[in-house]
């Protein structure tokens, strides 16, 4: 049994069909057309016979009072003291939460974040404790909005807090509110929010969403600034990270635990509250995104037809908007609070419970359709860097074991990759797309050369720091994500994107699946296995 | 002889600008452009010789004309009938190659003494461009008296030519002139510049370019290009920009090199800083309001390319205190800066030389086919070319 299985108190779940695990399915003749997320919209493709196709496991289920199971968490917490004995008049208590990243799509009201910071000031009111600030973690991120910060707090806790100065954004610019707290024995610099180093108690509320969230790097990163990030965000530790998302192969984990164990050491006291959410990803009338094609009911096949001839009479805006307006269904599998490395353990398990997927053997080109949203393009743009590192960084490295496409395959992707950008947002990445991707597309030349001055460009740092726009060396880090990919894969290939885009990315395009397939074999030879990744739902490939 | 001809006709103005409005350089058929048969133009006077075209450029100016969209400024300085064409190769009657200088000075004009900028070396400043025994016209190519180089013939005062050394093929000599032009752009670049954009990548863009990074003297440290068309963007690195963007790129790419701050939350409005200097080789409203607001307070904007009658807001020339400079024609270039005093025409020979300058002549046309060449020059970054000529080697009467 897991580690997450025994049933801890509060955990009673919803009781229901028990869900199904994800499964490999071999295509063959009577296999209906297979879906594809394509950006804001869909695509039905027929794979070749003898494709595989992984699909996610059905959604778990969730907790019956996820307000109980979080009190219950902080009454007994893993390896620590019950919260409320380590809360008391006069001291410095700092809440630090994930940002807007975190869950995709963000999720129906109220979010998880919401109920667990209000179950925390609910105790320290108990306890006297009246200096209490709450801090979004969102490292180099853009800063939140109010209507983002309102959606996960809440509005009780945003009015009580926000007015007075004592909600805010993590600025990772901010020299006079940030710390050197020390360096790891392999000489990296750990320097977080100064707030949060010098509180009696840091509580951090995780939503881990994917294995490689939590432990650790919540604070190690998420508090972080560039001098500290910069240690792991590189491409030696992605390239030796496979994958990110496997912390017994991942180096950008073992980096954060040294950090870690740097702030440990330093007297920083971490409450850590790592909670899990099921895959229930898409609400009606997008539910039928999560089935499974041959169970389509003649209702789903109605939605799908109705929802691509309304999109496709769409203006790319009202899509866009439409589409990041969805707020998911998921809801919490678990929370779990104390000693961040007992927490943490429980917390994957919970995770693979229901995202891995047995997966025998890797393909010579696996297939992605690419949805809308990736965790930098909330309420934005998926710009061509962000459709790059959704599909090499993020879906390519959920696999543990071995990646599902072998050494010197294909990776075919589909997503329009439209040449855009929000310019608020994302202003450091028109440069990097338009100037450095120029220039070349090694992520190590493109560290070498490029990464330092981006860092440190005074216009992205005001613009970080006074607007909503990613911090100006994020695109590099979303390029780097990709070098695992860069490093192991033959080619890339992208479906119906912009070919101009496509280009600079270093990629090729095509325009149809038929037409990619038939480009691929020019890299991995006649006849190729293939195997399509049938996500989101997110899952994790174990590959044996 | 055969000679292309452009007439004072109010109607075909009226049509050219019509035409040229529907598509750039339509304006050569309806227009007061036409294909005549006239007598080898001679001016009685000292120093006038005879000069058969071999290649004969087609440049932005002769496009404006044809269209119909030139300022009206050139009225009194222009004399009608003309032949254009003052971008030329050509040989004298005893067979040596020359370049024209095409500006029409004192020297040319038969003006004794000489003006104080002719006498300065400065003839493209030359105080007497309507005056003398010649009719008005700035340069050979609007002047009734001296014909053009899109003909069989043309009259040029010696004082105008320049002898080609054997090295240098017709298509690098008849670049001669419009790198000349660039020079005097790039010339007004003062010493101790960092940071350059130019604006444009037409033949003074890629000229202007190819100026910055050979001429002598000091020369700036970065020089960012925007150029509209693929093939302009390879050869403007290829020339020595060191970061060549599209127009929509370029303050982006200022600011980036620079390290400017800027105005706009991500898009940019304008830029708080800039480059030093900034040479607009296009002329159009787009370009020159792009250059104020891309050029640092204090720096200096360099019209190179003609701009015509223009609608910009000058405001940020005030506020920041810009200089905007004109650079016309050729003289001598500054003791200070690129260029190292040497004349504009001598640099101009070992520029095209040294930078291979004769490779951006893309297409040439026999006279007779008029019409394609002025729309295939009008069109040229669009299809992948540079700068279009008539060749006149081998029409017959030249050869007869």
């Amino acid at each position: 049994m897991s580690p997450a299985a025994p049933r801890r108190p509060g955990h009673e779940v919803v009781e229901g069909r028990a869900p199904r695990p994800g499964f490999v399915l071999e295509v063959d003749r009577s296999t209906p057309p297979t879906l594809f997320h394509h950006g804001e919209g869909f695509r039905l493709e027929r794979l070749p016979v003898g494709s595989r196709i992984v699909y996610p496991a059905e959604a778990l289920p969730v907790l019956r009072d996820p307000d109980e199971a979080i009190r219950q968490a902080l009454l007994h917490p893993e390896g620590q003291d019950p919260l409320p004995a380590q809360l008391f008049p006069g001291m410095k208590l700092t809440i630090a939460f994930d940002d807007v990243s975190l869950p995709l799509p963000k999720m129906r009201r109220p979010d998880i974040r919401q109920r667990v910071i209000e179950a925390v000031l609910d105790l320290a009111a108990e306890a006297g404790v009246d200096d209490v600030h709450l801090i979004a973690a969102l490292a180099l991120h853009r800063r939140m909005t109010e209507a983002e910060l309102r959606h996960a707090v809440g509005d009780r806790v945003y009015d009580a807090f926000a007015p007075r100065g004592l909600l805010y954004n993590h600025d990772a610019e901010d020299r006079d509110n940030l710390t050197l707290v020390g360096e790891t024995e392999q000489g990296e610099e750990v320097e977080i929010n100064k707030r949060a180093a010098e509180s009696d108690l840091l509580v951090y509320v995780n939503i881990n969403l994917v294995s490689m969230d939590g432990g650790h790097k919540s604070t190690a990163t998420g508090l972080s600034s560039y001098r500290s990030l910069r240690h792991h965000h590189n491409v030696k530790t992605m390239q030796r990270s496979k994958s990110f998302m496997d912390q017994h192969r991942s180096e950008l984990h073992s980096s954060n635990w040294r950090m870690g164990k740097v702030l440990r050491d330093a007297g920083v006291k971490v409450f850590q509250i790592e909670t899990t959410m099921n895959n229930d990803t898409f609400p009606k009338p997008f539910d039928f995104l999560q089935k499974r094609e041959w169970e389509w009911t003649a209702r789903d096949r109605m939605a799908f037809v109705a929802a691509t001839t309304g999109l496709n009479r769409m203006s790319s805006r009202m899509k866009r908007n439409l589409f990041q307006s969805i707020e998911a269904p998921h809801d919490m599998t678990g929370v779990v609070a104390g000693e961040i490395e007992a927490v943490h353990a429980i917390t994957t398990a919970k995770v693979f419970e229901q995202q891995l997927v047995a997966v025998e053997g890797q393909a010579d080109i696996v297939t992605m359709g690419l949805p809308y949203i990736s965790p930098y393009n909330v309420h934005s743009i998926m710009n061509p860097i962000l459709v790059a590192c959704l599909g090499l960084g993020y879906f390519f490295n959920m696999y543990r074991g071995k990646p599902l496409v072998r050494e010197g395959g294909v990776v075919i992707l589909s997503h329009p990759t439209p040449w855009e950008f929000h310019p608020v947002h994302h202003p450091s990445y028109i440069d990097f797309f338009e100037q450095v991707l120029a220039d070349t597309t090694d992520p190590v030349e493109i560290e070498k050369r490029y990464e330092v001055s981006f860092a440190e460009d005074e216009w992205y740092r005001h613009l970080y720091r006074t607007s909503y726009a990613y911090h100006g060396v994020h695109p590099f880090y979303m390029w780097y994500w990709c070098a695992h990919a860069l490093q192991h894969v033959g080619a890339v290939i992208i479906v119906g994107g912009d070919p101009k885009a496509v280009r600079r990315l270093g990629f090729r395009p095509a325009s149809t699946l038929r037409d990619a397939l038939e480009m691929a074999e020019d890299t991995v030879g006649r006849n190729p296995s293939i195997t399509h990744t049938h996500a989101p739902p997110l899952y994790m490939a174990d590959v044996t | 002889m055969k000679a292309l001809r452009f007439e004072r006709s109010l109607p075909r103005f009226a049509a050219a600008r019509i035409a040229g409005a529907l598509a750039p350089g339509r304006g050569a058929t309806p227009g007061p452009l036409r294909l005549v048969d006239i007598d080898v133009p001679e001016v009685d006077a000292p120093g006038w010789v005879r000069v058969r075209p071999r290649l004969a450029g087609i440049c932005g100016s002769d496009l404006a004309t044809i269209d119909a969209t030139s300022s009206r400024w050139f009225e009194p300085i222009v004399s009608f009938p003309f032949v254009p064409g003052h971008e030329v190769v050509g040989d004298l009657d005893d067979g040596t190659r020359v370049v024209l200088q095409p500006v029409l000075g004192c020297a040319a004009r038969g003006i004794d003494p000489i003006c104080s900028r002719c006498a300065a070396g400065q003839v493209g400043q030359c105080l007497n461009i309507t005056f003398g025994h010649l009719e008005p016209g700035l340069q050979t190519g609007y002047c009734a008296d001296t014909g053009g180089g899109w003909s069989i013939a043309l009259s040029a005062h010696e004082s105008q030519l320049h002898p080609v050394p054997d090295a240098l093929s017709d298509e690098a000599a008849v670049m001669v002139e419009p790198t000349a032009c660039a020079i005097r752009g790039a010339g007004k670049v003062p010493a101790g510049t960092s940071v350059v954009a130019v604006i444009g990548a037409g033949t003074l863009g890629l000229a202007t370019i190819a100026a910055l990074r050979h001429l002598p003297g000091e020369l700036p440290t970065t020089v960012i290009a925007a150029a509209k068309h693929p093939d302009q963007r390879t050869l403007a690195a290829a020339l020595g920009a060191d970061v060549v963007v599209e127009p929509d790129g370029l303050a982006r790419a200022v600011r980036r090199v620079t390290g400017s701050m800027a105005v706009g939350d991500g898009s940019i409005d304008r830029l708080a800083g800039g480059a030093d200097v900034t040479i607009d080789c296009v002329g159009s409203p787009a370009s020159i309001a792009s250059a104020l607001s891309i050029t640092a307070p204090g720096g200096r904007v360099v019209l190179v390319g003609m701009p015509g009658q223009v609608d910009v807001d000058l405001t940020p020339l005030w506020q920041r205190e810009l200089q905007l400079v004109g650079a016309y024609a050729y003289g001598t270039e500054e003791a200070d800066g690129p260029g190292d005093g040497r004349p504009t025409f001598e640099l101009a020979f070992d520029l095209v030389a040294a930078a291979d300058l004769g490779r951006l002549v893309s297409a040439t046309y026999p006279l007779a086919r008029y019409a394609d060449a002025i729309a295939h020059a009008a069109e040229a970054g669009r299809r992948g070319a540079v700068k279009i000529a008539f060749d006149l080697r081998n029409e017959r009467e030249r050869n007869r």
